[in-house]
């Protein structure tokens, strides 16, 4: 069965339709606490807009409020983000020939946890149209979102936002509890990591390193320790 | 200053993602670089939930009461939308009580 470009654009927009959502929200917490530490709400949405990253946008205005150093952002940014580097190289592999380099060169700017999973999830090879697709309301969703946020930050009463600020991290256990009940390994290596983030900020003299090196030194060592003790089995991905 | 830190952000991000997608062609054959990109996402996750979620809202308590909530639906995997909207409206539930109390 030979699919039309359009077909697939408009399959890849049907299937990216709850990402959307789920970025609105999460995003909009992302606009809240970015205004609320003190960034106006133009850079709020622009951060959204050049970034598309969860995780690395929330660490990342805590080191510009913070006045970090460059290359604690660069290094903050490199191992947060470290796991889309895996992400992209598992979409080459399903890829068709319809992603040329051009095509490679944008649509590697729509990978998210989320939009991995769906495309990976997908029998076929897949392509480019699809990718386009799949990546066009997720990123309306979180630009839109981090818009909304930014506003509403000025707007809402305090303890509505102060209640939103836990969001990030609600979802951020969405994603690893369902697994870590799965695989004991994985269950391990989070608790390690939790155990010596816990270790870096409460110790003293430890508890002077920045937020942004506590997450590299938890990442490398917790999963180092995953790697050499847990090897994953070949074939699974 | 500011725009040198948004350079910055987006710019690893995008090499991040953009550089193994232009370079792979053949699949990474490292077990263990293999394992150690598919440990990354739960320990940096997990580091950044940890302890921080304990200081996010206005009261240890109120954060306790939305973190037990999170874990308790993550655990029944409810998805992602769920877990969040819950542990944000335990917190505002809990951080109202909070206020009649006191």
């Amino acid at each position: 069965m030979v699919q039309s470009a359009k077909d697939n654009f408009f399959r890849g927009l049907k299937d990216s339709i709850p990402i959307g959502i789920g970025y609105l929200s999460v995003s909009f917490s992302f606009g809240i606490i970015a205004v609320n530490s003190g960034l106006p709400a133009w850079l709020a949405v622009l951060i959204s807009m050049t970034n598309l990253t969860s995780a690395g946008q929330f660490a990342g205005v805590g080191l510009i409020i913070s006045g970090a150093p460059y290359i604690e952002m660069a290094l903050t940014q490199l191992i947060i983000n470290l796991r889309y580097a895996l992400m992209s190289v598992s979409i080459t592999q399903k890829a068709d020939k319809s992603f040329t380099l051009l095509h490679r060169l944008l649509i590697s700017f729509g990978v998210t946890d989320e939009i991995f999973a769906v495309a990976s999830r997908q029998e076929t090879d897949i392509g480019r149209h699809y990718m386009y697709g799949l990546i066009s309301i997720p990123y309306l969703g979180w630009t839109a979102g981090t818009l909304l946020g930014a506003a509403a930050g000025t707007i809402l009463p305090e303890s509505l936002c102060t209640a939103l600020n836990i969001s990030l991290y609600g979802m951020f256990i969405a994603i690893i509890i369902p697994p870590a009940k799965h695989s004991l390994p994985v269950l391990k290596v989070i608790l390690f990591s939790v155990a010596v983030s816990c270790l870096l900020h409460f110790v003293p003299v430890l508890n002077r390193l920045s937020e942004g090196f506590i997450i590299i030194i938890c990442a490398v060592t917790a999963s180092v320790i995953g790697a050499v003790f847990f090897p994953i089995k070949e074939a699974s991905s | 200053m500011t725009a040198v830190y948004i350079l910055v952000m987006a710019g690893v991000t995008y090499l991040v993602r953009m550089l193994p997608m232009v370079i792979f062609k053949r699949k990474i054959e490292s077990r263990f670089i293999k394992s150690f990109l598919y440990y990354v996402p739960y320990a940096v996750l997990s580091a950044m939930t940890f302890p921080a979620i304990f200081t996010s809202t206005k009261s240890l308590y109120s954060a306790i009461a939305g973190t037990i909530v999170a874990v308790t639906l993550a655990f029944k995997e409810k998805n992602l939308l769920t877990v969040a909207l819950s542990a944000c409206a335990t917190v505002y539930i809990t951080e109202l009580f909070i206020n009649m109390i006191f």
